[in-house]
């Protein structure tokens, strides 16, 4: 196994007087990809966003218990939300583009860290959607609007937008459900090259997905966290009945 | 064949009702009702129209074009003068509107300007950083502060806001153009403000999201992200405030000073377009050049604010389109 990048420890999230987490605690490994299963509402994707604190931005939300990154307690009161954000980047279930070009789009976030030269910028924009393996279908249209990009090229942008401002971990909630199966297969083969370096954990509803893509899984079901294990454990030898019915789609 | 069985179920069948006469009547009569009702308001602003442009191109009859802009006369040695003077009345009229329109727009561009920062900063505010409850609070405040009546606000500005300013500002005059926009500010802020909320809260939450997952402050979303992307509907709310500051009438009448100054001095009195169609239409004689010049700057004020809102109609449009994402 390789070092821990992640440490979570008794975490429990409220969404008002409703319990949405309850007692989470497990350790995501470093240069991995973790995937989060379970069935609609269980509590995968706002897992996801206790990671960057995007929860944060949600009225009645309430969070006890704690989350390391490299040893860092990020729900400390003193800590820096904004440079907790660029350290750990975001990519959504649906694309997210700003309505501004393809350069725009991947220079807002080295711009809002005040990287001014355009040099920089263009290396950097050549850099992440070659990262994002989409620097060849859009190297000519750098200043045509995003949104004029297909659903899958504009999921890739996300990533590679994500990827601008240099995070080392990346958090992917559902990133390839609205896409189509060449779209996805495309993405998923991201995924697999981007782990070298990067942190990533996925939340997918698609379970071939997440045996293909990821190096461990954990099973979410109604907020409590089921079974974390090798993938290959989850999908061929779970420990858990509950694991085992859903993974073998009795139910979910 | 099954096929003759199959027709002869219809003799008997619960679908062969057949639609009353008295139905068919009464659903074209609700139909007749709501078309009449709904191109009534049209015909009333076409036949408005008309009457407007009927009367006020009578006007050209016996004044030209060129007499709305200036008129040419000998001065005391002799010479020829050109005057820019609205002295409809006078043994020599004179029916320049320039001092009128520039009565309107020395009163109606710092109103804008002044609406603009205080409405947008509003409407930000509302939409943005706002709690959500106290939200729900203060927007119908505001909305209702557009709804007092225009000669209650030119009223107060009449008798506190000019004596407030004028011990503070000295100015030339104490009812001047900078009194009078202070006054249609409190009409068009509201106006602003609602729509710039309007817009801001029309943009996707998502974009608000990825903003701040790319490690973006509050106010790096608002500004690079938010603004931007509302940039139609924000303008779009700018230009109808500003229709709206050209149209008033009551506050510019009330704290104006109704003086028709060729001037571009904000602290001297000024009098605009509609002062002038409400201050002397009363009093005018029916038929006069004098009535029907009133009648011409009506087509001038109607197809500037016309303009305006024609424009701000089609931002608003884009906007719309823009923004199904």
């Amino acid at each position: 196994m390789k070092e821990t990048k992640i440490v979570v420890k008794d975490l429990n999230l409220f969404y008002g007087d409703k319990q949405a987490l309850k007692k989470i605690t497990m350790d995501i490994p470093d240069k991995r990809v973790t995937a989060f299963i379970g069935p609609s509402g269980c509590g995968k994707s706002t897992f996801l966003r206790v990671i960057n604190r995007m929860n944060d931005l949600i009225d009645h939300v309430k969070i006890d218990g704690e989350v390391y990154i490299d040893g860092v307690n990020i729900y400390d009161r003193s800590l820096d939300i904004v440079n907790l954000r660029k350290n750990v980047g975001m990519v959504f279930q649906k694309s997210n583009l700003f309505p501004k070009t393809v350069y725009e789009n991947i220079v807002y976030g080295p711009r809002i860290n005040g990287i001014k030269d355009k040099k920089v910028l263009d290396e950097i924009v050549e850099r992440t959607l070659n990262q994002a393996a989409i620097w060849e279908e859009v190297k000519d249209r750098l200043n045509d609007n995003a949104l004029s990009l297909s659903g899958g090229q504009q999921q890739r942008l996300c990533i590679a937008r994500a990827l601008a401002v240099e995070p080392e971990i990346i958090l992917m909630d559902e990133p390839a459900s609205a896409l189509d199966p060449i779209s996805t297969a495309k993405i998923e083969e991201l995924i697999h090259d981007l782990k070298k370096q990067y942190t990533i954990v996925i939340v997918t509803h698609n379970m071939q997905q997440a045996a293909r893509v990821s190096d461990q899984t954990a099973f979410f079901y109604l907020g409590e966290l089921i079974e974390f294990d090798r993938t290959t454990t989850i999908f061929t030898n779970p420990s858990k009945k509950q694991t085992e019915d859903y993974v073998t789609g009795r139910f979910g | 064949m099954e096929d003759k069985e199959f027709f002869q179920k219809a003799v008997n069948s619960k679908y062969a009702k057949k639609i009353g006469k008295h139905t068919r009547l009464k659903e074209s009569l609700i139909k007749i009702f709501f078309a009449v009702n709904g191109t009534m308001a049209l015909i009333f602003i076409i036949l408005i129209f008309v009457f407007l442009f009927k009367e006020g191109f009578k006007a050209l009859d016996h004044i030209g074009l060129l007499d709305f802009l200036y008129l040419d006369r000998p001065d005391a040695s002799g010479n020829i003068e050109r005057v820019f003077q609205w002295y409809p009345t006078s043994e020599e009229p004179r029916y320049s509107l320039i001092p009128l329109l520039i009565g309107t727009f020395l009163t109606a561009f710092p109103a804008t300007i002044i609406s603009t920062l205080l409405g947008v900063g509003a409407g930000i505010y509302l939409s943005e950083v706002a709690n959500p409850k106290f939200k729900e609070f203060l927007k119908p405040m505001i909305e209702l502060f557009a709804g007092i009546p225009t000669v209650v606000l030119g009223f107060i500005m009449l008798v506190v806001g000019a004596s407030f300013f004028n011990d503070i500002l000295h100015p030339a005059n104490r009812l001047n153009a900078f009194v009078a926009s202070i006054g249609l500010s409190f009409v068009i802020i509201p106006i602003i403000a609602s729509l710039t909320e309007d817009a801001l809260h029309s943009i996707p939450n998502d974009l608000r999201m990825a903003s701040y997952g790319l490690g973006a402050t509050k106010w790096q979303t608002i500004s690079k992200v938010i603004l931007p992307a509302a940039f139609s509907g924000v303008s779009a709310s700018i230009l109808l405030g500003f229709g709206r500051a050209i149209g008033e009438t009551m506050i510019v009448l009330m704290c104006a000073g109704n003086a028709a100054n060729l001037t571009s001095n904000i602290f001297l009195s000024v009098r605009t377009m509609t002062a002038t169609i409400a201050a002397e239409m009363g009093e005018v004689s029916q038929g006069s050049d004098h009535y029907y010049s009133l009648f011409f700057i009506g087509i001038v004020l109607f197809t500037i604010t016309f303009f305006l809102n024609l424009i701000a109609e089609i931002i608003i449009n884009k906007m719309r389109k823009k923004n199904t994402f």
